[in-house]
């Protein structure tokens, strides 16, 4: 006993690819619509159908390759991957096994020792399959093939984590490349980011690899991190009681926190591998491959150095905009209508990300337009709104993108500047109050925010709260 | 008058319709009386689309009358393969899995064929899903040889060869994975075309062996075969191997002068195993050819054993997956009765397919099984490699490759399916050129001891379609006219 072990983590993410059509057809990739409504007879498998490759399929996985620092493969093939089952229209899935398009890349994570690198063993690009349905109660089985043939590029990373944290920080590295890219959005509870863990254990400062098991069905990095420790606790525990882990393929089931076997590695497929013959090889031109070199944005480390350069806003600020490509065009595009780089991080950092925790949403998710935000800012500048206001303001524009302007018209929300209508106010509250006149006479400094907040209320929420505290200081 | 229609050749009639001499309606009934005289005999069709031709012919001759349509096959009654999708017809590659398999979508080689005022009569018999020499390994029955009723029409694009000989139509598409367009023409005494793979469309013919499909014609003469080809000839976005080409007049190459054309004879076809009638008639073509001043000489191809092992390696591993949509799921066949998924499929597929497709699924999920993926299908590949450059040195030297297209004329019913090595072996002499994606033509150049057909095979290089198309209108010429096989109709002889 008192073993010491090193958990060896490897990841295959798939990710699905933000292209409007299908891989190998015309089809549309939204989500929703009715069952097989996104359909034709290619994605269908009927017979005599052939496939062609969506280009922008190639874009998107040679941009991703750059962007992890990969090889692109100049020539690289489709290849079919055969077996049988309903949601595979064809009865294979067309993937790439023996020349992907792109090899050996790496990217830097943070860890707690600091920078580590972790190696992309390859990516490839594959099409999805359809989804089955089991009607328990009819005693059948539907499937929908709306799904066959999205795009997806599968990353295979080397065994180079050690951790959950470091498989956290791996696949946020990797999500926040791709959605800079425009790629994918990247979301894993709806499933267009699925990650496979990999993981074996070995005694701490050996050099070979444990037998490795692949955990399935990792919808969000809680499922991952806890999957992560019971797999290392499962494994330590047959090893320690003299057991051998066997090499085979399992499902993790959150709920239960638990995982079960699907298939070991006797009974994995042949899935007799061999390269498609409907489609020819991909030859990747210099030129080509320049031109998205070219198209590559700016990502991450490189924009927060320029803000940092560019705009008077904290560190803290900048990490926390920059973390969402989404947020950070936001941040740069309401600048550029209105200035002021600290109000705009403001408004985003501490409103806007309240509002998405709060509605279970992502950045992608914001639908209001920096046009609108900026005339926000600029409403609450001119004091035509005050701050209580202006927060209201942004609630109903976060939801529906309304233009603050309009919207403050037509709700009557506009700040009163009538210093005599607050006087009378003033005055009234002042008599009506004694006891918090009294207590701010003799020296109770927080009385006075009773008063302002009285004042405030009679007036409907539309005076300037700062000047109603002048007034208020004046006639005591 | 209607016997005249179906004597001639599909531009001649064309031609006639054109000048007002026939119309187009006329031709087809002659064809579908034909047809109703002769298909219980030869029963070179599946499915015969007698309505929706009329319709169609109706159609086009009133565009051939407004001028809309001029072209030099318009109006002109043609059939389809039965592995060749056709929109609203029923198209079953001769299995029982497609039993009731409507496409909702046309082939683009149908599509080229409509637009050109092609009438599509209906859909020829064939072996299933390509799979076979003979046309016998059809579910809907055997066709006949219009030489010999006693003799299979060769495959797998027997009856559409068939249907050109028996006059049950003017021209026909085949399809050619090893040879199932030249040897059933080869066979039936009519002229195939094999084109350079990546000419004609693959979209919607149902695939057999993907790298080695092609779509082509057959047709009673060189001519027919050549307008055809020019109709069905194009790019498609659809078919990702489809190849760009501006060279498709292939209409323009039909001349007659062959002087100084480099001929090259592969000594290594002559040797056992060829039927001496077939040896006697293809030197004899080539004797024709050097008479009208080609250079003809012998050469050593090499490599042609090899061909066929690694042909079956290749064209059952594609087949192997490409077969592998039909599992009861979405349409075509299901077995009516079964307990959960994996029986359903075991059972669908046992009772669908039939045994030569079996066996070809079995040999390719072997080859590709992991363990025998190096040892059967690499090495496959290596040698479609090695065959491809023995064809780009000798085309270094010929314009023409000429030999037999089959090793002897059509054997007897029956004989072929209980020794299928034996059956394979007749592709010895065309398997090659689908290897090498290679054109190459097969036209009649005389009759064995039995009076059978013999096939003359021309074999071009990659895109040289117009010089096998030369070499071959120039031999048709110097041979003359060949004799039509003695047509039965089953009111007179049906029983013969």
């Amino acid at each position: 006993m008192g073993k010491q072990y090193e958990t060896v983590i490897g990841l295959e993410v798939h990710v699905e690819l933000a292209t409007k059509t299908k891989i190998f057809c015309g089809c549309p990739t939204a989500f929703g619509g009715a069952p097989n409504t996104h359909t034709c007879p290619v994605c269908t498998g009927m017979p005599g159908t052939l496939p062609v490759l969506n280009q922008k399929v190639l874009e998107y996985a040679v941009a991703v390759g750059l962007a992890t620092n990969c090889e692109i493969s100049r020539f690289c093939k489709f290849d079919r991957k055969n077996y049988f089952y309903p949601d595979n229209p064809q009865n294979y899935q067309i993937s790439q096994l023996y020349l992907p398009i792109c090899k050996n890349g790496s990217i830097e994570i943070e860890t707690e020792e600091g920078k580590k690198k972790i190696g992309i063993h390859e990516i490839h690009m594959e099409e999805d399959a359809g989804k089955l349905i089991h009607d328990e109660w009819e005693d059948c089985s539907l499937v929908d093939y709306n799904r066959s043939g999205i795009p997806l590029i599968e990353i295979v990373s080397g065994p180079d984590m050690r951790s959950a944290a470091e498989v956290i920080a791996y696949l946020e590295k990797l999500r926040m490349l791709i959605q800079y890219l425009g790629a994918s959005d990247c979301r894993l509870q709806e499933g267009s980011m699925r990650a496979d863990v990999n993981l074996s254990v070995r005694e701490a400062g050996t050099e070979a690899l444990g037998t490795r098991t692949e955990m399935k069905n990792l919808n969000s990095f809680r499922a991952i991190e806890r999957a992560i420790a019971g797999e290392r606790e499962r494994q330590i525990e047959l090893l320690e009681s003299g057991g051998k882990v066997v090499q085979e393929t399992r499902r993790w089931d959150d709920c239960q926190g638990e995982s079960y076997a699907m298939r070991s590695k006797e009974d994995a497929r042949d899935y007799r591998y061999f390269p498609d013959p409907d489609l020819v090889p991909v030859m990747v031109g210099e030129e080509w491959l320049e031109r998205i070199k070219a198209a590559q944005p700016e990502f991450r480390e490189e924009k927060m150095e320029r803000y940092k350069k560019e705009y008077d806003i904290p560190v803290y600020d900048i990490e926390i905009i920059t973390a969402s490509k989404r947020m950070a065009d936001l941040f740069e595009e309401t600048v550029g209508l209105c200035g002021q780089p600290k109000k705009v991080s403001n408004w985003l950092m501490v409103e806007a990300l309240r509002l998405l925790k709060e509605m279970g949403m992502e950045p992608g998710d914001i639908r209001f337009s920096p046009e609108n935000l900026a005339k926000l800012i600029q409403l609450a500048d001119k004091k035509v709104i005050n701050g209580p206001v202006a927060k209201k303001v942004f609630e109903v524009m976060f939801e529906q993108d309304i233009d603050p302007e309009k919207y403050v018209e037509e709700m009557g929300w506009e700040t009163v500047d009538d210093e005599d209508a607050l006087r009378e106010v003033v005055e009234e509250v002042i008599a009506s109050n004694a006891k918090s006149v009294e207590d701010y006479r003799n020296g109770k400094e927080k009385a006075i925010g009773f008063l302002i907040g009285q004042t405030m209320k009679r007036m409907k929420g539309k005076a300037d709260p700062g000047k109603a505290g002048r007034m208020l200081k004046e006639l005591l | 008058m209607k016997m005249d229609v179906l004597d001639l050749p599909a531009v001649e009639l064309a031609e006639k319709i054109r000048a007002g001499e026939v119309t187009a309606m006329e031709a087809l009934q002659a064809v579908l009386d034909s047809i109703d005289e002769k298909e219980e005999i030869y029963h070179c069709y599946i499915t015969v689309d007698r309505d929706g031709a009329m319709r169609k012919a109706e159609a086009v001759q009133k565009k051939i009358e407004s001028g809309q349509l001029c072209g030099r096959l318009a109006g002109v009654p043609a059939a389809v393969k039965d592995n060749i999708c056709t929109r609203g017809i029923l198209t079953t590659c001769a299995s029982r899995m497609l039993g009731n398999f409507i496409p909702p979508y046309s082939a683009e080689a149908v599509l080229r064929m409509e637009k050109a005022g092609m009438v599509i009569i209906g859909k020829t018999n064939m072996d299933e899903f390509a799979m076979g020499s003979t046309t016998e390994t059809s579910a809907y029955g055997e066709t006949k040889n219009p030489w010999d009723i006693g003799r299979v029409p060769g495959g797998s694009s027997g009856g559409s060869a068939a249907a050109v000989a028996a006059k049950e139509c003017f021209a026909a598409l085949g399809s050619d994975t090893g040879g199932s367009i030249r040897q059933p023409a080869a066979f039936c005494g009519v002229v195939g075309i094999k084109p350079t793979y990546g000419t004609v469309s693959r979209h919607g013919l149902v695939a057999y062996g993907s790298s080695l499909d092609q779509i082509g014609p057959i047709g009673k003469d060189v001519t027919d075969c050549a307008a055809l080809l020019e109709v069905i000839a194009s790019y498609d976005k659809k078919d990702s191997t489809s190849i760009k080409r501006d060279d498709t007049d292939f209409m323009d190459a039909l001349s007659e002068d062959v002087k100084g054309m480099k001929i090259g004879i592969p000594i290594d076809y002559f040797g056992d195993g060829l039927d001496d009638g077939v040896k006697d008639a293809v030197l004899k073509a080539a004797e024709a050819l050097k008479e009208k001043g080609a250079i003809v000489e012998g050469f050593y191809l090499s490599l042609v054993e090899y061909a066929i092992p690694a042909y079956y390696t290749i064209a059952s591993a594609e087949a192997s997956s490409n077969l592998e949509r039909f599992d009861g799921i979405k349409y075509g066949y299901r077995t009516p009765e079964c307990g959960g998924l994996h029986d359903m499929y075991k059972k669908t597929r046992s009772e669908g397919f039939g045994p030569e497709v079996k066996r070809r699924i079995m040999l390719g999920s072997f080859v590709l099984s992991s363990g025998y993926y190096d040892a059967y299908y690499l090495k496959a590949l290596k040698v479609k490699a090695l065959i491809k450059k023995a064809f780009d040195d000798a085309f270094a030297r010929y314009d023409v490759i000429l030999g037999p297209t089959a090793p002897a004329a059509a054997p007897v019913l029956g004989a072929s399916l209980s020794d299928p090595v034996r059956m394979y072996l007749g592709d010895i002499y065309t398997v090659a050129v689908n290897l090498a994606g290679l054109p190459a033509i097969s036209l009649p150049c005389g009759r064995d001891v039995e009076g059978m057909p013999v096939g003359l095979q021309m074999i071009g290089d990659c895109f040289q379609e117009k010089k096998i198309i030369r070499a071959a209108y120039a031999y048709e010429k110097a041979r003359g006219p060949f004799a039509a096989p003695g047509l039965l109709t089953s009111a007179a002889d049906g029983k013969n």
